[in-house]
């Protein structure tokens, strides 16, 4: 393979922004070069620059990018070429997917004029062709029944068909590169694993070359030839995957490395267990949650009926896909959805039909960690007054400096220096967002802590930090907590009993270890079995796994 | 220190100070022209009674009366109207006469459409199905026409300062509560679904507070737009109504509006000072606060923001734009 030209030859890559604070060099001298049928790997955190330098493939920058350097495709330097000759290499030598597939397709025309309109722009297919070829474009990709399904519109088909849409008018025009930027990160797993199969398939029968933007070590593991490490607009590592896993040379990718979560099933036992005899801080049975739908619509069912108990000081894992309602179940535990049926007592409150003067006591002894730490603050205030608010309105202080010892307290808590509490929250970084969002969660020293995704936001080697930070925080302050997240190596890391929940069901519940251990559904079994572990030898063994349980299964 | 870094927080968040440090170029060009123009404006309004030679409704000096249609001479540096005004003199008065009309105009209409949008935005319901209703009913009508309905209500056909300023600004402000009820409402909305209204719902803040703590002071970020947009055209409504006749009498105060009305006639005689004056001050005010809102809007757009080419260096860049402390690797507790 050497000895073959490179699809992609990258050198001297250097690519600077313009921005309120001046230039800042997003790229810094990157050389990168990917050979025919290879998947390339770029990993990184955010802001390492792993976008930018493989859009510069397609020259796909902002205006505000100034580029240097070569970015060699074919035989052609991309960074010099014309925009008319750009637009022309674009889908016919390199193509993108993208991250997000619901936006990446035009809503208002169906898959196949999205497909034949990409093959004829570029003039090779009559209008007749165009159409039979995008249906045997859709049939590769392994959407069923083609012939049909071309004439429908991106809403009618699910995330993961629709990021194979993407995928087939990437391919459409037999472009030799492929540049997917996190294609799986808005999927969920078991679609992911199917995905990312697909990917194999275009690399092993198509020969093209792809190169996989991706922050999830996972997914490295399961589908790339070489990896290369990406810190700070700097390549410090490139390495083929197996020798980056067993081996990692820089200290960065070490580090990186070794804040991927796993699976692990460690025994986890609820401390006190004389208190499961008491009553529990939350009972669901029968819990029945539904969306008001649109007129003429039918209502949507998001939680069909389901049991749980969290005890105190227990920390449930909630799993579940998008869609399995798992979001919902946090939010009207917290109030914010109202419950349609069944019962669910939060902290002695009955929640249905509640009214928010009665459910206002049992606020103090709640706290909520939002998903996203950018959104969660109230940009205006300073983090000392965002976490002394729970505190004023509980009237445990008149006034944010009244407040300050007691803040102070919560930022030591969570490790954050004193001082950041004069920050404003766009002053933070992310992680540091998120713990302050921790803190602001246990002003009150709540019973019960509902954890939406906390760290999904967040990139691996934060996320590590934060959850170490939670179990600490738990052991010392002792409360219960539902934590909601779909990654099950994070579940495992910090709850006591999970429950596993798919379309609105209950299907496994148990300690963590039993379920993440000998899961009895198949649902979870194949959840489990998606689920890419960071280490290329033992994903392959896994894979096989995988597809041996989808065909008993399906 | 802390108090130091506070208030430079303070300054470099105020409205328009704000942007002027941010701003470069064209646009930073345009800003400060803006700033210029309406800063001679108030000033002028300020000191009207030391700047202008005579009184609005003055008719004679130390020497008898000006004469009507005087060109303009040592004595009179505009000249002087059919009236017999002194041109120069009413054009600063009537800097003062604007400046009330929109400082009473745009007080009346933002508290309540401020307050109106935040209920309607946050609480929703019927509140906002009745409100938006009305609020669009009221767009519906021409502006200067429901202008002319209101100063007749308002004033009775009097035509004294107070009268005829509180017509030409209540008014404009029955014009101008829906405007800002419209931008507070759809921020509000915005706003309201953001998860930091929401963990204030969890936390367990009562209604009142989150409106006023959380989602008011962040839906209020494009009020300086508004704002200066619609100074703009309240001078011209004011303007407007002073032409078609419901203005202020010229022996109450002066009004760029009445004065170009009474020199209509002068135009097609030759009489060119008496109608380029006050029409220029017209032009030149509405110039002045629509470049400011201009400029604002521009800048408050990231994509039409124009930059600096090159920080100094580029760690000075760097932490421009990230001011979080970063060790070499990854982040720092």
């Amino acid at each position: 393979m050497a000895a073959k030209e490179p699809a992609v030859d990258i050198r001297g890559l250097q690519i600077t922004f313009d921005t309120d604070g001046g230039a800042v060099d997003a790229v810094r001298d990157v050389d990168l070069t990917v050979a025919p049928g290879e998947v390339l790997a770029i990993v990184g955190e955010s802001g390492s620059g792993k976008t930018v330098t493989a859009r510069s493939i397609l020259g796909l920058l902002p205006e505000t990018a100034k580029v240097s350097g070569a970015v060699v495709l074919q035989g052609e330097d991309i960074v010099s070429v014309s925009a008319q000759r750009l637009r022309e290499l674009r889908g016919t030598e390199a193509a993108m997917i993208f991250q997000e597939p619901s936006t990446a397709l035009n809503p208002v025309f169906t898959v196949g004029w999205q497909l034949a309109e990409g093959l004829r722009s570029h003039g090779k297919y009559s209008k007749r062709q165009a159409m039979a070829h995008a249906v045997e474009m859709l049939r590769r990709v392994g959407i069923p029944e083609p012939e049909l399904r071309v004439n429908d519109y991106p809403h009618q088909f699910s995330g993961g068909q629709k990021q194979r849409i993407v995928i087939a008018m990437a391919l459409a025009l037999d472009a030799s590169v492929l540049i997917a930027d996190e294609p799986t990160t808005a999927l969920d797993v078991t679609v992911q694993a199917e995905i990312l199969d697909l990917l194999r398939r275009c690399r092993d029968e198509f020969g093209t070359a792809i190169v996989l933007i991706t922050h999830n070590m996972g997914v490295v593991a399961d589908l790339a030839d070489r990896v290369a490490v990406m810190y700070q607009g700097e390549i410090v590592e490139t390495a083929p995957v197996r020798q980056l896993f067993a081996a990692p040379e820089h200290e960065y990718t070490k580090k990186l490395l070794a804040a991927v979560p796993r699976v692990e099933l460690v025994e986890r036992p609820l401390r006190g267990a004389d208190e499961s005899a008491s009553e529990p801080l939350v009972r669901a049975r029968g819990l029945e949650i539904e969306y008001p739908g649109r007129l003429g619509r039918k209502p949507f069912l998001a939680v069909k009926g389901i049991d749980f108990d969290i005890a105190a000081g227990e920390v449930v894992g909630l799993v579940g896909e998008s869609g399995s309602g798992k979001t919902t179940i946090g939010r009207a535990m917290a109030g914010l959805t109202p419950v349609t049926g069944g019962s669910l007592k939060v902290l002695g409150a009955e929640l249905r039909s509640v009214r928010e003067r009665e459910f206002r006591p049992s606020r103090k002894q709640l706290g909520f960690v939002f998903q996203d730490p950018a959104t969660s603050f109230n940009p205006l205030l300073s983090i000392a007054e965002c976490v002394a608010e729970p505190l004023i309105v509980h009237g445990l202080a008149s006034n944010p400096r009244d407040a300050r010892d007691r803040v102070d307290e919560l930022l030591e808590a969570v490790q954050l220096p004193k001082a950041f509490g004069d920050r404003f929250p766009h002053e933070l970084s992310g992680g540091q967002r998120q713990r302050a969002s921790l803190a602001r969660a246990l002003a009150l020293d709540p019973k019960l802590l509902i954890a939406d995704e906390p760290t999904s936001a967040l990139d691996v080697s934060v996320q590590a930090r934060v959850l170490e930070l939670f179990e600490e925080l738990q052991e010392r302050f002792g409360f219960a907590s539902l934590f909601i997240t779909h990654d099950l190596a994070v579940v495992d890391r910090v709850a006591h009993r999970v429950v596993v929940l798919h379309h609105g069901e209950v299907v496994e519940t148990g300690p963590t270890q039993q379920v993440l251990g000998a899961p009895s559904d198949p649902y979870t079994q194949r959840l489990l079995a998606s689920l890419p572990v960071p280490d290329p030898v033992e994903q392959a063994d896994r894979r096989e796994a995988l597809a041996s349980l989808r065909e008993s299964t399906v | 220190m802390s108090e130091k870094r506070t208030f430079r927080s303070l300054m470099g968040r105020l409205p328009v100070v704000h942007q002027l440090r941010q701003s470069v170029g064209l646009q930073r060009g345009m800003l400060v022209a803006g700033l210029v123009i309406t800063g001679l404006f108030l000033l002028t309004a300020a000191f009207a009674p030391v700047l202008a030679p005579y009184g609005f409704a003055q008719l004679r000096g130390d020497d008898g009366l000006f004469g009507a249609q005087q060109p303009p001479s040592a004595e009179h540096w505009f000249g002087t109207t059919v009236g017999g005004y002194d041109v120069f003199s009413r054009v600063i008065w009537g800097a003062q006469t604007a400046f009330l009309v929109i400082v009473i105009a745009v007080i009346l209409s933002i508290f309540v459409g401020i307050l109106l949008g935040l209920l309607s935005g946050y609480i929703g319901g019927w509140i906002d199905r009745v409100l938006v209703v009305i609020a669009d009913a009221v767009f519906a009508f021409p502006t200067l026409l429901l202008a002319i309905v209101a100063a007749i209500v308002i004033s009775g056909g009097q035509s004294n300062l107070w009268g005829g300023v509180m017509a030409a600004a209540i008014s404009i402000t029955v014009v101008f509560i829906p405007q800002y009820f419209r931008v507070i409402r759809s921020e509000t909305i915005r706003v309201k679904s953001e998860a930091f209204v929401e963990s204030a719902r969890v936390i367990g803040a009562k209604t009142p507070r989150i409106m006023f703590r959380h989602v008011f002071r962040n839906s209020t970020r494009t009020l300086p737009l508004i704002f200066t947009l619609n100074s703009s055209e309240a001078i011209l409504t004011l303007a407007g109504l002073g032409f078609l006749g419901f203005g202020i009498q010229p022996t109450s105060a002066a009004e760029w509006g009445y004065d170009l009305n009474k020199a209509i006639a002068d135009v097609t005689s030759g009489i060119w000072w008496t109608s380029v004056f006050p029409g220029t001050a017209i032009v030149l005010v509405v110039l002045g606060v629509t470049l400011i809102g201009e400029s604002l809007n521009d800048l408050a757009d990231p994509r039409l923001r124009a930059r600096r080419r090159k920080a100094t260096t580029p760690a000075d860049a760097v932490a421009a734009t990230q001011p979080v402390a970063r060790d070499a690797m990854g982040e720092v507790l």
